[in-house]
């Protein structure tokens, strides 16, 4: 009864809508759709594409007609759709996620033997990411301290390498836990400082420290040579043998085999993935000890922890210091894959990539960091293709997320320690995101 | 017993031009339960910040005194050492739990300290040294008498902040046991407690103080907690002492009332007597 009443309200509310959908879409399409510069002799001209434009709109307005009509039918129930794939995930993670990861892990063992070059090259950016994400997801998951100059850490490491390389002849494997280090006292260093501010404040001073290192990196040329980078860094050796053609001491040569260039490829495959699975092991190592504990008490609320005698300045450094630590080794090893480095590869837009990363795979939680590193730096690859369109799609796959849950894809956190047998997780709600 | 376990004296605390605390001065005696009351705005959680050290007091001596005979001057100590060294423990009146952590990760936090130093400040417990899995069963064991103690064992692997309020207070103060402290300051424990819920912290806080011989100094609006458990009852208006003494002697002087009452002080005689 009520809903042959509510029915012709509901639809002139849905067109409505709809309406208001379609001018907005009409705004906003006019400029990017609607007109197009073209080059014509004596200077640009414009060019009007009323079809596609009028297209457009139409879409829009019939899209959103249909998703209020037959998508949405109750406006507070959650969509069908939503629930079933939350129910769904959460099943999963309770009976086969515990295989999940054993399985992942071993896959990417043997994925390098199987797969294609490309394929290969892709995944190596992949990894890197994966082991920059967590490494700040120290800081920014666990400790809840919002980093946006991150990517400092990960020049520290790379100019580490490069110049010990190059200046003394180190080994990857010698700079290797010595760029770690550097990045880890410059974590401090930029620490210090900063132990005072919150939140935003933080967001910023750390943001600056990263352009900081930036602009030191182009502008000392005597060392950096500045914009011109650093090139010719040496590829890294298995245990000694070089993964060269020709020359003594080479890795086929060695075992006997033909020469092939894949080896090199799977060689860095297998350094990143051992890096990156030390990282999550330390990682999870330490959440389970009292530091891991006090950073995310830290995060919980910092006046409390005060209250029981943790000293938050430390608490604080050392989570910078652990961050910055892993940011140094993704940074050597980036240095050594690409042999070439220069300030360009060290922007602002890193930084926000790899936050991007840790926001969207759920702040602490490991399993979410590597699927959305996946998601994200895989698609890049994908979307290849539509350069033009990649930004739009990533922006419009971060809006999605957002939206259908705002504390990224794995929300959950599963607790340190038991006393029961029973292992359930937090939920996400309880879950605080930290004040900086 | 007579040997004050802290002492306060000529405390002032400013806040621009607003005097907060004026020249206060009381002890709280070792063994027993102090209870700081007044009424709203009179500076009582004022006085609990300066003990343990969130603000600095601009002026007096804050002593607090071990068994053993060791001091600590409570005003020149940040608000972490306090806890670790000078071994005073607080609670908050807005409560201030973990909440997206367990209870059991709760108490666990609160032994930071011992489990930093068992852990070799982590080196040792990463690369497996040391001996940290001891350390942490025994930690373990402190929070489940904890639990124990206050009826929360069967929660211990929920989330705090799913707790219900009465639980998230006991919760609360479970946890500042687990530093160890000589001297357990509370705010406001029984705020938003029913009457049931306010009996059992009573009894809650009476074997803290019998059984673990730990001090207590507690803010508190519910009289049926300051006159059943309070050994000793100081009284402060506008940041001023205006009474101190047992229950028996807080309940009829005139000065009490009429700050609660906001009377004369003449008028008030007579409605004590």
């Amino acid at each position: 009864m009520t809903e042959t009443a509510a029915r012709p309200n509901r639809f002139a509310a849905a067109l409505k809508e709809a309406l208001m959908a379609a001018l907005l879409a009409f705004v906003l399409a006019s400029f990017m759709l609607g007109v197009r510069t073209v080059d014509a002799p004596g200077g640009l001209s414009y060019h009007y594409r009323p079809g596609l434009l009028a297209a457009a709109v139409a879409f829009v307005f019939f899209g959103r007609l249909f998703l209020r009509l037959v998508w949405w039918k109750d406006e507070r129930s959650t969509p069908k759709l939503y629930s079933t794939l939350t129910e769904g995930m959460a099943k999963f993670t309770s009976g086969w996620g515990r295989f999940l990861a054993p399985a992942v892990i071993i896959g990417a063992f043997v994925l390098p033997f199987v797969a294609s070059r490309y394929v290969l090259d892709t995944s190596i950016l992949i990894l890197t990411y994966i082991l920059l994400g967590w490494g700040l997801n120290v800081v920014v998951g666990l400790a809840g301290l919002l980093d946006l100059g991150y990517v400092a850490f990960y020049a520290v490491g790379a100019y580490a390498y490069a110049l010990l390389s190059t200046h003394f002849g180190l080994s990857f494997w010698a700079v290797l836990p010595l760029a770690g280090l550097m990045a880890a006292t410059w974590g401090m260093i930029l620490g210090f400082p900063v132990l005072r501010l919150r939140g935003d404040y933080l967001a910023i001073v750390t943001l600056a420290f990263g352009e900081i290192i930036r602009v030191v990196l182009l502008n000392w040329y005597t060392v950096t040579k500045g914009p011109d980078g650093i090139s010719g860094i040496p590829r890294p050796t298995f245990f000694g043998l070089q993964f060269k053609r020709f020359g003594e001491h080479t890795f086929h040569q060695f075992f006997g085999i033909e020469y092939s260039s894949m080896h090199r490829i799977i060689f860095l495959y297998m350094i990143i993935l051992l890096l990156a699975l030390l990282t999550s092991y330390v990682t999870n190592r330490l959440r389970r000890l009292p530091v891991g504990r006090a950073w995310e008490a830290l995060r919980e609320d910092e006046i409390a922890c005060r209250a029981l005698g943790i000293n938050t300045t430390n608490t604080k450094l050392t989570a910078f210091a652990i961050g910055a630590f892993f940011g140094g080794l993704g940074g050597s090893f980036f240095a050594t894959r690409q042999g070439f480095i220069s300030p360009e590869s060290f922007t602002f837009i890193e930084s926000a990539i790899i936050l991007a990363i840790v926001v969207l795979g759920g702040m602490g939680s490991q399993i979410g960091v590597a699927i959305a590193a996946i998601v994200m730096i895989g698609g890049f690859e994908v979307f290849r293709e539509a350069a033009q369109y990649r930004m739009l799609i990533f922006g419009l796959l971060m809006v999605i997320i957002m939206v259908w849950k705002p504390r990224g894809l794995v929300s959950g956190r599963m607790p340190t320690i038991f006393l029961g047998s029973e292992r359930k997780q937090v939920s996400g709600d309880l879950v605080k995101e930290g004040e900086g | 017993m007579t040997d004050a376990i802290l002492k306060v004296e000529h405390m002032t605390m400013r806040f621009g031009g607003l005097v907060a605390i004026d020249d206060l001065s009381f002890d709280a005696r070792r063994g027993e339960i102090t209870a700081l009351i007044g009424p709203n705005g009179a500076g009582k959680t004022t006085v609990f910040n300066c003990i343990t050290g969130f603000y600095k007091p601009t002026a007096g001596m804050l002593t607090m005194t071990h068994e053993d005979g060791s001091t600590f001057l409570l005003e020149r100590m940040d608000d972490f050492r306090i806890t670790r060294h000078a071994r005073v423990a607080r609670t908050f009146q807005n409560i201030r739990l973990f909440g997206g952590m367990t209870v059991l990760e709760n108490l666990l936090v609160a032994q930071h300290n011992k489990l930093m130093l068992a852990s070799k400040f982590t080196i040792g417990a990463i690369l497996g040294i040391g001996g940290y899995r001891g350390h942490e069963k025994e930690a373990v064991e402190l929070a489940r008498f904890w639990l124990d103690k206050a009826g929360l064992t069967a929660r211990a692997d929920d989330p705090a902040a799913d707790l219900p309020y009465g639980d998230q207070r006991k919760l609360e103060i479970a946890r500042a046991m687990c530093t160890g402290p000589k001297l357990l300051c509370l705010d406001e424990p029984a705020a938003g407690l029913n009457p049931k819920e306010s009996d059992d912290l009573n009894k809650m806080l009476l074997g803290i103080r019998d059984e673990q011989g730990i001090s207590i100094l507690l803010i508190e609006h519910d009289m049926n907690v300051v006159m059943g458990i309070s050994d000793h009852i100081v009284v402060i208006d506008y940041g001023k002492k205006i009474s101190d003494g047992d229950p028996a002697f807080i309940r009829s002087d005139p000065k009490v009332i009429a700050a609660y009452l906001g009377v004369d002080e003449s008028e008030a005689g007579e409605l004590a007597s």
